[in-house]
This record gives structure tokens, C-alpha cells and sequence, in this order.
């Protein structure tokens, strides 16, 4: 029997890398390795951010690190043969390693990882992997210093909230100090709500401790005792994770009394939600903490001052809390040398959509959309044309093409009249209709909205009746301008951010493709070729490239196509399936 | 439920929580997981264990997505429509996923196997289009290989 003491294989086993078949690849692992009599080290990590090529395992002998690609169980056997059997690295599989170049590696090469720093690396339900990373190293230190100096530290390096509002987060610790009063709560805001943004779990299920040691140095800052963290019910594993992460902790005495000897103590609670989007916002987390229908309340008071149980009370993002620790351990000037003037440090982007490589990405802010979507995310999908991408989820924007070269700050986003946001990125191309998307949007919000205020509550749905007409081809001459009216209203009447922002959608689209708008209402076409009610399933002659692919991709032979002639539908066969339109390379079929 | 023996165990639940704050939300989802969804019977218990009106656990249970006020099949099948499966096309797989199962969104199949919702975000939205059985996440998926899926269960 070989000596592979120093052999690990570490499997991918964050939500993608489970949906992608994870724990297949696992077991059929856990088997070999069995078979096979070896003494390998089997564990599993969290997400690296390459949800593109799961499933992902990485293979480290003597400290060397392999990452593999694409794995499925039919290719474990050759990385044991070749691999942990006779050292030579499998290379055409492979994504990422020293000394290998990979179609990959721009995948990581504008990245820095802060946040995500032992996301993919560390077994996340391992508290020792966490320590042996400089895990708890920040807490130890914070209890050394002062709650004042703490307090400034982060407020020098710059961090603002990741969750969305941007505020600085040094700023909003201050003002939970210096609230009066003995009781004071410390929440993580888990409730990752925005459609199209997946950090906060990644980093709940790759790295829950950095979370626990964030929430515990800030607790120490503002001098809570007691803490929260609200987490989305619909996320499992992350929950899972967390009351593990927290029971392990709570066993070294990083939770509890006197933490680490000091006089410093704190409890810490998970709260499930139970599917409300309105509960992002804080007032609305609270009262759900509390047991009440999560309804926002008129500030002020802020939570700073009368927060849970009218109590001062902090709420921070997870991606926020993520980074504390780090900043603690590194010194706020290292921080903030990564960004922009105005913001600092580094944000982590959810890539989805028609994009070749989603994932999830690390990167200082100031780079452009551009280097993004097109550099690290690698482009569009099917090399179609990119026609804007989405950010902010429902609060947010489209941000055309025009505009791609904007820098990712803060207040360059919201120039655009998109907002940063949590950071999701969904990229759609010449096929994705934006008054469909404004609609999807206004769907969302108003299914959401609470009802507190009126013109959240019956505007928004007026707004979606408008754009449900428009994309089933009965819109009117006036419906635009009815829509920038409700649009100004509900943002000027609205209490929180979900009714302020909520037209949002529908402005930026309105500003960049009013013509689509125009397209729908005046001709009755959907220039993307995407509203159904506005397909003819006609071959558009001067764009048809004679391909055949059409004629190919219809179950119903309902395309006549012969080489260099241009395609025609027989709609009497025609069911209206869409597959020459999604097959249609060239926009030739609308 | 036959021989779930539901009433005795909510009853030790609300014991649990009794007098402690901010319960009603974590004693309605142990409610859920009891019955599958929430009876009113057990909302008139609950308002009663934990001295509350009816009307306001009726007003957080009808606030919240995630409680359902009738009966759900064996198996739950949420079906994303976040932003990044919108784009890939989940009308398409819901829609074939109706076809398949013979129910709309929102209903439950005759023999009681499973219950088809459509949801907001499960945060898998790199590998869209993404439903869910259960707990366990199906990535990728097109119109035609969807119905595969519900071979597992």
C-alpha cells in the first residue's frame, strides 16, 4: 500500500457544485478510494466561484494544488490512475495550477479575494481549517484594543455596506457605540432577497466562520451581547452550515461568556425568514425577528437607537461582515488601497445570465463593466451580441452597451440609474426583450411590496397591468408617459426602499430602449423576438443567412429549406414552439 | 394527518416557545413541517398557546411566502423565476413542467406526489435554469430533459 498521507482530494460541494452533481463525484470517490486500499484524505469545500465548470475537485499532494474541471464520476477513475497513482497531472482537464497555463486562468487573473478568501479552499463545516487561515486571529486582536479604535479602523479602510445602500459601515458601528443603553443587538442580514445574487450564500456555505468572527468583532465595537442572523429559509445548506459553524464555535469559546478571557460575551441565534423580499430592509427584518409581519416602519428612530425590542441594534450585510475579519487582521490601509477614491476595497459580483462563465467573482472596485463581463466572465454565451446588463435586481438597472466602459464604483453605478446593489450581474444579449424585463421586475416588486404605502401597494400594479399590455401588444400611444408619471409618484411617496426603487427598472430601460418600448407599442414588434404575442414566425428575408439550422432544429418539419434559399415556416405545421427562433443565429425569425 | 399524532406534538411545541419573544414565526415553520402546510385548527392553537389573537397569526401566516394554508403533496418542486433563469428561459420549463405533471402552478397532483411552485430566487443562478425538489437542485435544465427529473422521486 502507497504512504499518501500527504494526498487530499477536496470536492466542491457548495449548492452549484451540488446541483452540477457534487455528490455523486463524491461518492464514487469515497468508493475508489476505498477499493483501491489508499490513504487519501477525502474532504469538501465551498463554492471557488467557477460555477461554469462544476463539478470541481482539486487534487493537493504535498501542498501542490491541482483544480480539475467538468468532473463527472466516469472521470474519477482516471484521476486516481494518473494523478494520485503515478503523479502525472491529468492536463486537459484541468482549470487552475501553478506552472499550468488554462483557458481559465483570466478567470482569476483581475481577481482579488477578500471576501471569498477561503471560499473553494477551506472545508467550511471544519472550524480548525478556518483557524489554521488566520480564522479568529481578528477577534483576539479586536478584545486587545479599544471599542473607539475598532470603531475607527474600519471606518479608515473605507468599507461601505455590500448589502445594497452602501453606507459606511464604520459610520453606522459609531452609531450604535454611542446609542445609550446596557442591551444592544448585532444582526447579519442573510436574507439575500435580490433575484439574481448568490454571494451571501456562497459565503455562508464556503465560509461560515468568517461571518461569526465579523459579527463578533462588531458586536465587541458597539458592545452587544446578543445577535442574529436572519437567514433565507430557501437556502438549506447555508442554514445547515451555520448552526454547525455556530455549535463548533460556541465549543472553543469563540460564542458565549468571557470570549477568549476577556470580559467580552456574546450569544448568537439563527433565524430562519420565511419568504418576505421586503425583510432586507432593516426595520422590516426586525419586526420579523420580532414575530410580526415584516412591514418597514418610519425612520427615524434608526435601529442605532431603538432597533429589536427597542433596543439600539446593528445590522449588517454578509459580504460586509465577511471582510472584517481581514481588516482587522490587515491593517484598514491595506484595505483601502484597493479601490476607488470614494469606494474602497473590493466587491464580490454574481455573473449570470447570457454569460459564458458565471460564477462569482472577487474584484477591487474600479474596473470596468467591460473587464467584468467580457474578461473575466469571458462574454456572451453563443457569441451572441451583449445588449445590457442588469444590476441592482429589482432596485436597479440596465445598463446598455453604451456604457459598458463605466467603472464599477458606487457612484458610477448609480449614475447609470442602476445601483450597485448586492452585486448581481445578469448579462443579456439581443435576445432578451427589455420591456419584458422591466415587466419581470415590476412583477417581482409587486408581488413583494408590503401594501403599507398606497402608491407602492395598487401603483405598482398599475405599473405591471401597463407593461402586460405592452408586451401582448396592446399598448397605447400614452402608456409611456403614464409610466414615468406612477413611476415619479410611488418613488416620492413610497416609506422604504423597496417602494423608492421599484420603478427603477422601468426608467432605466425607458432611458436606454425607449425604442423597444416605441417597437411594441406603435408596431407591434418585439425586437428581440422574444414577447409571444408579438411572434409571427415569419423568416425575415434580407437577415436569413441560408443556414438550414432552423429548418433543422423544428420537431415538426414545418421549415422548407433547401441550400442557398431562404427558409420559409408553413404555419399550417408551425406549433409555435420557438425552436427556429432560438436557433436562429442571425435575428432572421421573428 | 393519520398517525401523525399532530395535535399532541404541536401542543409540545407551543410549550417549548411559550413565553419566549419573536416565537410565533419559528412555531408556524415547526407547524409546517408537522402538517405540510398550516390548518386553521392548529392557527386557533397557536394563537391560544401563545396568547395571541387568531387574527394576527392569520395576518404573519398570509405575510410570509412560505406558508401555505392547504395540504402539499410529497414532494415540493420549486421552480425558479429569478432574473438569471427569467432570461434562460423558465417560463419554458414551467410550462413543460405543467404539461408533464398534468397541474398548473400552484397545484398539487392528483395522486399527491407532488406539489408544483414557482418561486423567486434559490440563488443558483449561475446555472440557470434551476429547480428544486425538495432540497435537492437540478441546474441547467431545458424543456425537453425537465420532466426527467421527477424519475427520482
Amino acid at each position: 500500500m502507497q504512504d499518501k498521507e500527504n494526498y487530499r482530494i477536496i470536492v466542491g460541494l457548495g449548492s452549484c457544485g451540488i446541483a452540477s452533481g457534487g455528490r455523486k463525484v463524491y461518492q464514487k470517490i469515497k468508493e475508489e478510494i476505498k477499493k483501491r486500499n489508499i490513504k487519501v484524505l477525502l474532504e469538501e469545500t465551498g463554492c471557488v466561484g467557477m460555477c461554469y465548470n462544476e463539478v470541481l475537485i482539486e487534487v493537493v499532494i504535498n501542498g501542490s494544488r491541482i483544480l480539475y474541471k467538468d468532473i463527472n464520476p466516469d472521470k474519477v477513475d482516471r484521476i486516481l490512475d494518473e494523478h494520485i497513482g503515478k503523479g502525472n497531472v491529468v492536463n486537459e482537464w484541468v482549470a487552475k495550477a501553478e506552472g499550468i497555463a488554462t483557458l481559465d486562468d483570466s478567470f482569476f487573473a483581475k481577481q482579488e479575494r477578500i471576501a471569498l478568501r477561503n471560499c473553494g479552499v477551506i472545508s467550511p463545516e471544519s472550524i480548525e481549517e478556518y483557524i489554521d487561515r488566520d480564522g479568529y486571529k481578528a477577534i483576539e486582536k479586536a478584545v486587545s484594543m479599544s471599542r473607539e479604535e475598532v470603531v475607527k479602523e474600519i471606518l479608515n479602510s473605507g468599507l461601505r455596506g455590500r448589502g445594497g445602500a452602501g453606507f459606511p459601515t464604520g459610520m453606522k458601528w459609531r452609531f450604535a457605540k454611542e446609542a445609550k443603553g446596557e442591551k444592544k443587538y448585532f444582526i447579519c442580514n442573510a436574507d439575500e432577497g435580490d433575484p439574481g445574487a448568490f454571494m451571501d450564500r456562497s459565503v455562508i456555505e464556503g465560509d461560515p466562520h468568517s461571518v461569526i468572527e465579523g459579527m463578533l468583532i462588531g458586536a465587541y465595537a458597539i458592545g452587544a451581547d446578543e445577535g442574529y442572523i436572519y437567514v433565507r429559509a430557501e437556502y438549506p445548506l447555508a442554514v445547515k452550515r451555520l448552526y454547525k459553524a455556530i455549535s463548533q464555535a460556541e465549543e472553543r469559546n469563540y460564542l458565549g461568556e468571557n470570549i477568549l478571557g476577556s470580559n467580552f460575551s456574546f450569544k448568537l441565534h439563527v433565524k430562519e425568514g420565511a419568504g418576505a423580499f421586503v425583510c432586507g430592509e432593516e426595520t422590516a427584518l426586525i419586526a420579523s425577528i420580532e414575530g410580526k409581519r415584516g412591514m418597514p416602519r418610519i425612520r427615524p428612530p434608526f435601529p442605532a437607537i431603538s432597533g429589536l425590542w427597542e433596543k439600539p441594534t446593528n445590522i449588517n450585510n454578509v459580504e460586509t461582515l465577511a471582510n472584517i475579519p481581514w481588516i482587522i487582521n490587515n491593517g484598514a490601509e491595506k484595505y483601502s488601497k484597493y479601490g476607488t477614491e470614494k469606494s474602497k476595497g473590493t466587491k464580490v459580483f454574481a455573473l449570470a445570465g447570457k454569460i459564458k462563465r458565471g460564477g462569482l467573482v472577487e474584484v477591487p472596485m474600479g474596473l470596468t463593466l467591460r473587464e467584468i463581463i467580457f474578461d473575466i466572465g469571458g462574454g456572451i454565451k453563443e457569441n451572441r451580441k451583449f445588449k445590457a446588463v442588469q444590476m441592482g435586481g429589482p432596485s436597479g438597472g440596465c445598463i446598455p452597451e453604451s456604457l459598458i466602459d463605466t467603472t464599477v464604483d458606487y457612484d458610477s453605478i448609480t449614475a447609470t440609474g442602476a445601483i450597485m446593489g448586492s452585486g448581481g450581474m445578469v448579462v443579456m444579449d439581443e435576445t432578451t426583450c427589455m420591456v419584458d424585463i422591466a415587466r419581470f421586475f415590476l412583477n417581482f416588486t409587486q408581488n413583494e411590496s408590503c401594501g403599507k404605502c398606497t402608491f407602492c401597494r395598487v401603483g405598482t400594479r398599475r405599473m405591471l397591468e401597463i407593461l402586460n399590455r405592452i408586451v401582448e401588444g396592446k399598448g397605447k400611444e400614452e402608456d409611456i408617459y403614464l409610466l414615468e408619471e406612477l413611476s415619479s409618484r410611488i418613488i416620492t411617496t413610497s416609506l422604504c426602499g423597496l417602494g423608492q426603487t421599484a420603478p427603477n427598472p422601468v426608467l432605466t430601460t425607458l432611458r436606454y430602449f425607449r425604442n423597444e418600448y416605441e417597437a411594441h407599442i406603435k408596431e407591434k414588434k418585439c425586437p428581440a423576438h422574444s414577447c409571444e404575442a408579438l411572434l409571427r414566425f415569419e423568416v425575415i428575408p434580407e437577415l436569413c443567412k441560408m443556414c438550414g439550422k432552423c429548418a433543422k432544429a423544428c420537431p415538426e418539419n414545418a421549415i422548407k429549406w433547401e441550400k442557398k434559399q431562404v427558409a420559409m415556416i408553413d404555419k399550417d405545421k408551425c406549433i409555435k414552439c420557438r425552436a427556429c427562433i432560438t436557433s436562429c443565429k442571425f435575428m432572421a425569425i421573428e | 394527518m393519520v398517525g401523525c399524532n399532530c395535535e399532541t406534538k404541536l401542543k409540545g411545541i407551543l410549550d417549548e416557545y411559550r413565553g419566549k419573544s419573536g416565537s410565533l414565526i419559528p412555531v408556524l415553520q415547526k407547524t409546517q413541517d408537522l402538517y405540510g402546510y398550516i390548518p386553521k385548527e392548529a392557527m386557533e392553537e397557536i394563537a391560544q398557546g401563545l396568547g395571541m389573537l387568531t387574527s394576527e397569526v392569520y395576518g404573519v401566516v398570509t405575510f410570509y411566502t412560505q406558508f401555505r394554508l392547504t395540504p402539499v403533496g410529497k414532494n415540493i418542486i420549486k421552480a425558479c423565476h429569478g432574473t438569471a433563469c427569467h432570461v434562460g428561459g423558465a417560463k419554458a420549463i414551467s410550462e413543460a413542467m405543467e404539461k408533464a405533471l398534468g397541474i398548473k402552478n400552484g397545484e398539487t397532483t392528483k395522486d399527491k406526489k407532488f406539489t408544483l411552485e414557482e418561486v423567486a430566487c434559490l440563488g443558483c443562478c449561475s446555472l440557470a435554469p434551476v429547480v428544486m425538489i425538495n432540497e435537492d437542485t437540478y441546474a441547467n435544465l431545458s424543456e425537453s430533459n425537465v420532466a426527467s427529473i421527477f424519475e427520482n422521486y
